[in-house]
């Protein structure tokens, strides 16, 4: 019996999780009314060489942008880099949770296996002297001055957290309250504070409608993310969605637990239709579950292959763009029935970390290292689609009184992963085609009209 | 009946493997990251076959189960590797190394400790330590340390696993406090559970520390101070291990200060 494979093209379905800032935290120039909610942030990490790209889908006036991230080291002008804003979609929809779907086969016949794919992508100046004197008077030294791209960035060490706090205020970065004692401890713990605005008349020659993503290279042993600042102007708990590029293994914090999200679940059909909804809901019912407490894992993989792929591969240019510098001259894995990468990227892992949390369940920036896990990982939801044609046969009762219990089972399951309302899935998988009552498809026509098709 | 239970909880070890068992239970029905199955027998089985050949290379008097027992289970429950072959290895290491480095009559090094520093040397880039794999689920913390009560109670040695405590408490909370940080910070790592294992089943182990109480407390004041070191200032996450590691080298030279009488296991 020969198995066809059909694989048809993969539709995208956004989820409505907007990423919304930076792991730093925005400051208003203007009193304008700023909240983050979420992050979407991507770390390779190598030996002690870290690059960070950071998302920026900065909504309001360029000109209100303000950023303060603390960083391990004093970053040089050539450290810095401004990224495309595809890059990091690339790797977000390639690693976001996915919905799969299969067609159950004839239960009388042969086997026909089609597959589809959806892939739910989380949509998820230079300083004159006189500042530096002024700076200076108040213990903060300007370590670094300079333009990239559309941003100006300003490297700042400083002696006293108040100095800090009130040189920012004077250059009018507005900072949310509590901010003082955080800047503090990360001023003794000898942490530099990476501080940028837009430049906004190299925005606007730059011909951009959008601010592109930040990217810093630098040489630590920390590998570490700040978190704990931007939990201060946020309302309420905020997401971040961390991606991680290294060349052992899965990525982990040491400070907090990690937990694999939910996978392998078959799923009624309508989720198709409300895949980010399902998501959403999946996340905050898995998040309360743990009481906000842990560090989800959802995708954990070598980017030699995907089975199946969300999106295409990353190139081997796109991933050395994102911090993946000792890619080497290795040969792809083809496997059939997969995408493989082009054969340069084998040596690359990829972990997608996925945390809501707000200062109260986690008080420590993320402290992570780099394991020798390479167990593959990924959120995937099936949905099965029932026979639904001719099928006379003994075996065909059985599969149909089977149907109903699977339905069953399918409601149960969401209903119990999104915290939904069973009576509700029940109704709406009636209306998708997912009847409790379905009964095998007998054709009444005619034998001849049934062999020529002209009934 | 009566009788026979009193003899059994006169052996701290019996309360060591009734935690450390239903602590691996745990793992593996509420969280993931548990270690594979398929590693247990392969790590309990090398550290008894191990235990046994030893006992009988050096004609000792009989073989006991129970001390082998709780390294093969702290092992499972802390040390993670890419290879299946190392988990043997680790566990043959560890008990190896009580019969084979020791010093007037008494091993140098825990034995879990000293398999999963041997490792860490010998295989870097294969294993690791998941230090957050347990997350800071306090009620966790407080069953532990429930159970480690009683253990204390039975054990000689239950001093050192507040000695340590205390001097991670006076790291911790010290440096949350130079750092004007909120003590949730410090909390968390106290939470932590691969800390309270450490705490309660390796640093306490009475073979391979000091003999003498000051002894004691100076051992565990100075493996906390290099392992807070470690973690904080030098980003090696395995700090505990390393700390204990390098400490235990020491054990002859502090014991040739502070005089005192060897422990020995009561017989249950």
């Amino acid at each position: 019996m020969k198995e066809i494979i059909l694989t048809l093209t993969a539709l995208m379905v956004f989820m409505p999780m907007q990423a919304k800032a930076f792991c730093g935290f925005y400051v208003a120039k203007a009193d304008a009314d700023l909240f983050n909610e979420a992050s979407k942030v991507v770390m390779s990490r190598e030996e002690d060489r870290t690059v960070m790209t950071m998302a920026n889908d900065f909504q309001g006036d360029v000109k209100d942008f303000a950023i303060v991230i603390p960083v391990p080291t004093v970053i040089k002008k050539s450290q810095v880099n401004v990224a495309d804003n595809k890059l990091i979609d690339h790797l977000d929809s390639y690693t976001a949770p996915r919905l799969v779907e299969y067609y159950d086969d004839n239960p009388c016949h042969q086997r026909v296996y089609m597959e589809a794919m959806r892939s739910g992508a989380a949509p998820m100046t230079s300083m004159d002297s006189e500042a530096f004197k002024e700076a200076k008077k108040l213990g903060v030294t300007i370590e670094e001055s300079y333009t990239v791209g559309e941003y100006d960035i300003l490297i700042l060490s400083a002696k006293e957290s108040d100095g800090l706090l009130k040189w920012l205020n004077n250059e009018s970065y507005k900072l949310p309250k509590g901010a003082e004692p955080i800047l503090k401890s990360y001023i003794k713990q000898d942490m530099k504070f990476f501080v940028a605005k837009v430049n906004v008349k190299e925005f606007e020659s730059s011909g951009f409608t959008y601010l592109r993503p930040l990217q810093v290279a630098y040489e630590s042993e920390k590998f570490m993310l700040p978190i704990r600042l931007g939990t201060l102007n946020a309302k309420g708990p905020q997401d971040l969605i961390l991606m991680t590029l290294t060349k052992k293994g899965r990525v982990e914090p040491v400070n907090y637990r990690t937990t694999k999200i939910p996978t392998g679940n078959d799923i009624p059909l309508f989720v198709a239709n409300e895949f980010g909804d399902f998501y959403k809901a999946m996340f905050a019912t898995q998040v309360e579950k743990e009481k906000m407490k842990t560090v989800f894992l959802e995708y954990a993989w070598d980017m030699a292959w995907c089975d199946p792929c969300a999106a295409d591969p990353l190139q081997p240019e796109e991933l050395r763009e994102l911090g993946v510098w000792w890619l080497d001259e290795g040969t792809g894995m083809m496997l059939p029935g997969r995408r493989a990468m082009p054969p340069q990227a084998v040596n690359a892992y990829v972990t997608r970390m996925h945390v809501r949390y707000d200062a109260k369940t986690f008080p420590e920036d993320l402290v992570l290292q780099v394991t020798e896990d390479r167990q593959n990982f990924q959120g995937r939801y099936v949905m099965r689609h029932p026979w639904n044609e001719e099928a006379d046969c003994e075996e065909a009762t059985a599969y149909y009184q089977d149907l109903t219990k699977r339905f069953e089972k399918e409601a149960k399951t969401l209903a119990n992963l999104t915290g939904w309302d069973i009576s509700d899935i029940r109704k709406k998988m009636e209306e998708n085609g997912q009847s409790f009552d379905m009964k095998p498809h007998k054709d009444e026509r005619p034998w001849w009209e049934q062999m020529w098709d002209n009934g | 009946m009566l009788e026979r239970l009193r003899t059994i909880s006169q052996d701290p070890r019996h309360f060591q493997i009734l935690t450390l068992g239903s602590l691996l239970c745990f793992l593996f029905f509420f969280y993931d990251f548990a270690p594979a199955i398929e590693i247990i027998p392969f790590v309990v089985g090398t550290c008894l076959l191990t235990q046994y050949v030893f006992t009988k290379v050096f004609k000792l008097s009989h073989f006991d189960f129970r001390s082998p027992f709780i390294t093969s289970l702290s092992l499972c429950l802390l040390f993670k590797a890419s290879v299946f072959l190392l988990y043997p290895i680790a566990a043959l290491l560890a008990i190896g190394s009580k019969f084979v480095i020791r010093y007037e009559g008494k091993h140098i090094f825990n034995p879990a400790n000293f398999g999963i520093v041997a490792l860490l040397f010998l295989a870097p880039d294969m294993v690791w330590i998941s230090p957050g794999q347990w997350g800071s689920a306090l009620w966790l913390a407080l069953a532990l340390a429930a159970f480690a009560t009683l253990v204390l109670l039975t054990a000689r040695r239950g001093d050192m696993t507040i000695f340590f405590l205390l001097s991670w408490v006076f790291f911790v909370f010290g440096r949350a406090l130079w750092l004007g940080d909120p003590l949730s910070i410090p909390l968390l790592s106290m939470q932590s559970g691969a800390l309270l294992i450490f705490a309660f089943f390796m640093i306490s182990d009475p073979k391979s520390t000091p003999d003498h109480i000051v002894g004691r407390a100076l051992f565990t004041f100075v493996t906390a101070g290099i392992a807070y070191t470690l973690q904080y200032h030098f980003q090696i996450r395995e700090g505990l291990f390393y700390a204990l590691f390098f400490m235990s080298m020491t054990t002859p030279l502090i014991d040739s200060f502070f005089k005192s009488q060897r422990y020995q296991w009561r017989q249950a």
